[in-house]
């Protein structure tokens, strides 16, 4: 499918896509300077309001001119610059690896640095791309995710941030530099979306490894630091071999830099850099044989695992894959690209039945559901693309809104774990609330995530081979539901004796979880129009084909999201006080607390605990396992694309 | 097509088809086991005694559990005979049963929450079979839509084998019957006590048995969609089924929930490769 | 509708008996007796029961775990005492570890002695306390309160057959 060339002058909506890749950059270079909190409170605050404003009004002027480009100016100077950065970069990242003697990110980073020279000094002519931006409907909906989370994000960072010092006095404040950190990402993940020159994509990719990088080891305590090396030579090792994918492609007669050549160009042609840059996007986005880093990188303040460690920086990773599917459709290198995502989805759910630190959970539900989108990419047809872009949008909002509720939940209860959680809807009411209904979010029907999963389903059945697919999707689902419905049912115990220790939660970290909660329910009364106005044009402009729920099940979902939200209203009726009975314990006489007399007169208390079933889903069992499987499944994914790409 | 009148008939018929069905399935036991049994209208008069009790409950939000389920659960059914799309129905159905493990939860009860874990492995159990079950039946009919699959000419238990049968399975654990029946069962089948409904009583006790036979007749008509092409062989099937699941209750001791787990999953694994990639090739053939 | 007479569940406790008397309470479930024809389920939860059937005496430990049980059912409901144990504390009235009768503790509505009391004492016992149940349901729909017997004295004469 060949993409239309509508417009490129530099009018104003085009002048947003400059702004929100320029401004972050700009407030980050103003956060080392500024110190007193109440002052970089309010930048923080209004640039985030700035960011989610232009984005919103990119949307509005953007939305209904098809696919855009920017261009029409010499590309090569700036391309210069960006080699310079990238070089500044490496020496970064090389002086770390040396100071804390990391020898195999060393070597990787060598290695890349040097194929970066390379591609400089012989490909540079090819990456002189006539438009190097633009954008779509698909950049589009990245950037709103960009754009209005991560602004979420940000401000509720204040409110983290200093808490965490209050808890932490022995790490040094470097709030300044989180902030600065974090707004160089932003700026770099709108550039990403909005690129359409590969060089620069690569660009904005790597300076998302650096600050990932940067910020995994924030704390700079030995595990921090452990943990973002491993972070840092998976992704590196996947800028390798998308480096490489660029030299392959710069050798293509022509040169075929830029995504709109690569998209409309023959597929049998561009297999192998598909290939690359498809492996790239899988080390981003944790797939295993990768999924280590992204587990190891909860040790990172919450802010940024909700921003960069699920709905931002992973969905890079997947974004480019979701942007090269057409390329992938009906090849078995897709096939097993589809693979590779669909294993991991399966054994991440597993894993995540026997974890109890919630960030975990957290992580590698994370990793399964951007397995799902990995799968739906494989595929490529219009109907999975169309389930992967659903499932982008839910899951960055409900996951973002779950990252923050157990950050803001950890430091009330000083714990990380699920069992230590137990009966928040008593101690801690609206914030189990939020919790609650990001949890719901995630797997519940009629709620986003739910959606996606059925309309992936629908998409896996047509496609070749799909039934596999469907296996395991079917198995898959079943797990997750396991793991999240014990985890909503321990904060839901009603334990009435407890006191409630919600207290003064700060103001900025209300104002994000209560937007995230309200932008998880709205989106899906409202999914019919996101869908309408935004991936029906993509998927018309890409594959010829729309995909939608028919108009019954829209208005069957609608009528249950209208009971969903209604019944718990009931709780709030007043109706005749019945009479409260003790639960049932044998007969034997409780507390208030729960707490009973055993056997020999002691008084004992009650501590109900879930189902780890450590022995089925242990993390190194099923990690080694699916390890192995993954990595198969890459070997095939190359050797096909070697072969010229098996028509299915 | 959504057919409005279906509904209807389901949401105002099934409670007394499904407390009928209750009621023949206590008497036809006891005659198993040698005895007389209660009359087949006996479901009706429990149901009738508990709305009679007084309302005590163990906290405030059980009746907001209970609702949820039962609205759910008749919404599943009704959406079912309505003729909405059958992969919608199987989540529906898990939501509503999501609603009732909550509740069991929220009582903060030792034999609650044991029950609530089972229930949960129940579902984790069944739930890739049903999904791939609804994913069968697309590959033959090419709809997920129940009014389409009830058009089709041809039976589907011919071409559905395999997972006809790891429905079945899973059917005897979503009736809650021996050797299944481990989060709770019917009866006074006990083992942590009466499992996720331990901590329910009087009204909202009845709602959930109530639910229960909406859920029967669902999952009856759910297993008369796999013979629906002749209506009387289809209604054979689903009393011949019906039988046999009392049977099966009759003559198996409950098992352990690892058991039920894994068995379900190595059926369910086994017959979906196998009749599905039979589908597959036969479809693109 | 009286539905309580049709479907009364039953829970059955054994306070500290010898088990005489509930291995006769079970044998009214099996096929011989099989009281389950007049809708009747042990079930073991007090939440679910309209019938508390208590067997043995009240000591020390079980006097807090039949209060418990007995609190734990929702009204309207009964209390059947059975066998002589239970009545008044039976041929171990006077040890040192036994209180005596369950109505130290609740109110009993029916009492069943024997020893071990027959299933067709049971049986004439449960379906005694069933009149009971109906009694109490229509007193407390009427608003009127039911006099309580008080604990420690006979509230019925003992139900006849031995």
């Amino acid at each position: 499918m060949k993409n239309t060339h509508s417009s490129f002058r530099v009018d104003v909506s085009v002048q947003y896509l400059l702004f929100l890749i320029l401004f972050p950059l700009l407030v980050a270079l103003f956060m080392p300077v500024v110190r007193r909190d109440t002052e970089r409170g309010w930048i923080v605050k209004l640039s985030a309001l700035a960011i989610g404003i232009v984005t919103v009004l990119a949307l509005v002027t953007l939305y209904d001119k098809g696919t855009v480009y920017l261009g029409g100016f010499d590309v090569a100077p700036v391309n210069l610059l960006l080699f310079g950065l990238e070089m500044a970069m490496a020496a970064l990242l090389l002086w770390y690896a040396v100071k804390y003697r990391h020898y195999l990110a060393l070597a990787l980073v060598a290695v890349q640095t040097a194929l970066i020279i390379w591609f400089e000094a012989t490909c540079s002519s090819a990456a002189d791309v006539a438009y190097p931006l633009f954008s779509d409907s698909f950049s589009l909906i990245m950037a709103l995710i960009i754009g209005i989370i991560g602004s979420l994000i940000c401000v509720y960072s204040l409110g983290y941030m200093r808490h965490f010092y209050e808890h932490h006095p022995e790490i040094p404040d470097r709030t300044g530099t989180f902030f600065l950190i974090i707004f160089v990402f932003i700026s770099a993940m709108f550039g990403l979306v909005f690129s359409n020159s590969l060089v620069w994509v690569y660009f904005f990719w790597e300076v998302t490894t650096l600050c990932s990088f940067l910020l995994i080891g924030y704390t700079k305590t030995d595990e921090a630091i452990r943990n973002s090396f491993t972070a840092l030579w998976m992704n590196v090792l996947g800028g390798v071999a998308f480096i490489i994918a660029l030299i392959w492609l710069a050798a293509v007669p022509g040169g075929m830099l830029s995504l709109d050549q690569v998209l409309a160009s023959g597929k049998a042609l561009i297999l192998i850099p598909a290939a690359l840059i498809g492996f790239a996007g899988l080390t981003k986005a944790a797939q295993m044989p990768f999924s280590s880093w992204l587990v190891g990188a909860m040790v990172a303040p919450t802010p940024v695992s909700a921003l960069l460690h699920s709905s931002t920086m992973v969905k890079a990773g997947v974004y480019i894959l979701v942007r090269l599917a057409p390329v992938y459709a009906f090849t078995a290198t897709g096939l097993a690209l589809s693979m590779v995502g669909a294993i991991t989805f399966l054994v991440a759910s597993g894993i995540a039945i026997s974890q109890t630190n919630a960030k975990r959970v957290l992580a590698y539900s994370t990793i399964a559901n951007l397995g799902l989108v990995v799968a739906c990419a494989g595929i490529g047809t219009y109907e999975a693309i169309w389930a992967a872009i659903l499932l982008i949008i839910f899951h960055a909002i409900a996951k973002s809104l779950l990252f923050l509720s157990v950050g803001t939940v950890e430091h009330r209860i000083r714990s990380r774990d699920i069992e230590d959680m137990n009966g928040l809807i008593t101690r801690t009411p609206k914030l189990a609330a939020m919790m609650v209904i990001g949890i719901a979010g995630m797997f519940l029907a009629p709620f986003g995530m739910l959606i996606s999963k059925w309309a992936a389903i629908q998409a896996f059945i047509n496609a070749p081979f799909g039934f596999v697919l469907v296996i395991i999707l079917a198995f898959g689902s079943a797990l997750t539901v396991f793991f999240w419905a014990k985890w909503m049912g321990k904060l839901l115990v009603v334990t009435p004796d407890k006191e409630n220790i919600e207290g003064a939660v700060d103001k900025n970290e209300w104002i994000a979880l209560v937007s995230l909660a309200g932008l998880t329910t709205v989106t899906c009364f409202i999914f019919p129009i996101i869908s309408k106005i935004l991936i029906e044009p993509f998927l018309l402009a890409n594959y010829g084909n729309i995909a939608r729920l028919s108009q019954d099940n829209i208005l069957i979902m609608m009528m249950m999201l209208f009971l969903i939200v209604v019944l718990p209203l009931s709780i709030l009726l007043p109706h005749r006080k019945h009479r409260q009975l003790p639960p049932y314990m044998g007969g034997v006489v409780t507390a208030p607390d729960m707490h009973f007399e055993n056997a020999l007169g002691a008084k004992t208390p009650l501590s109900l605990g879930n189902y780890y079933l450590g022995g089925w889903f242990g993390e190194t069992k099923l990690r080694t396992a699916g390890i192995y499987v993954c990595g198969v499944f890459i070997a095939v994914m190359f050797v096909t694309a070697l072969a010229g790409g098996i028509v299915l | 097509m959504i057919s409005l009148v279906y509904a209807v008939i389901f949401i105002l018929l099934a409670p007394v088809i499904g407390g009928l069905l209750s009621g023949i399935d206590r008497k036809v036991t006891a005659h198993m086991q040698g005895r007389v049994g209660p009359s087949i209208f006996q479901p009706f008069y429990d149901v009738g005694k508990l709305f009679e009790k007084d309302p005590a409950e163990v906290n405030g939000t059980q009746r907001f559990y209970v609702i949820s389920y039962f609205v759910f659960a008749v919404f599943t059914g009704a959406l079912f005979f309505a003729g909405g799309d059958l992969l919608l129905v199987v989540f529906a159905l898990t939501l509503a049963e999501v609603f009732l493990v909550l509740g069991a939860y929220a009582a903060y009860s030792p034999y609650s929450h044991v029950g609530a874990e089972r229930e949960l492995l129940q579902v984790m159990a069944y739930e890739p079979i049903m999904i791939l079950s609804a994913v069968g039946i697309y590959m033959v009919t090419g709809s997920f839509a129940v009014s389409d699959i009830l058009a089709y000419p041809m039976l589907l238990v011919i071409l559905l084998p395999g997972l006809f049968l790891g429905f079945l399975y899973a059917l005897t654990i979503k009736l809650r019957k021996s050797p299944f029946d481990i989060s709770t069962s019917h009866h006074a089948h006990q083992e942590i006590v009466k499992g996720v409904t331990t901590e329910f009583s009087g009204p909202n006790l009845g709602f959930i048995e109530v639910t229960h036979w909406y859920e029967l007749v669902f999952l009856l008509g759910f297993t008369y969609l796999f013979f629906a092409a002749n209506w009387i062989v289809g209604i054979i099937a689903v009393i011949i089924v019906f039988l046999l699941e009392l049977f099966i209750d009759n003559t198996n001791a409950r098992v352990k929930w690892q058991l039920a787990v894994k068995s379900t999953w190595a059926i369910t694994l086994l017959v979906a490769i196998v009749n599905l990639a039979v589908l597959a090739c036969v479809v693109v053939v | 509708m009286a539905y309580l007479q049709k479907s009364p569940w039953l829970i059955h406790y054994d306070a500290s008996s010898c088990n005489g008397c509930d291995i006769e309470i079970l044998a009214c479930l099996t096929p011989m007796y099989d009281v389950e024809r007049f809708g009747i389920i042990n079930t073991g939860n007090p939440k679910h029961a309209d019938i508390f059937v208590v067997t043995g005496s009240v000591n020390e430990r079980n006097k807090y775990v039949i209060k418990n049980i007995y609190d734990q059912m929702p009204d309207p409901k009964v209390v059947v005492a059975v066998g002589v144990c239970a009545t008044s504390g039976g041929v171990f009235r006077e040890c040192y570890n036994v209180s005596g009768g369950v109505d130290m503790i609740i109110p009993v509505d029916v009492y069943v002695p024997g020893c071990a009391a027959r299933p067709e004492s049971i049986i004439d016992g449960i379906v005694k306390a069933l009149g009971i149940l109906e009694e109490k349901r229509t007193a407390a729909v009427m608003g009127v309160t039911r006099e309580q017997p008080a604990p420690a004295a006979p509230a019925e004469k003992p139900a006849g057959g031995a």
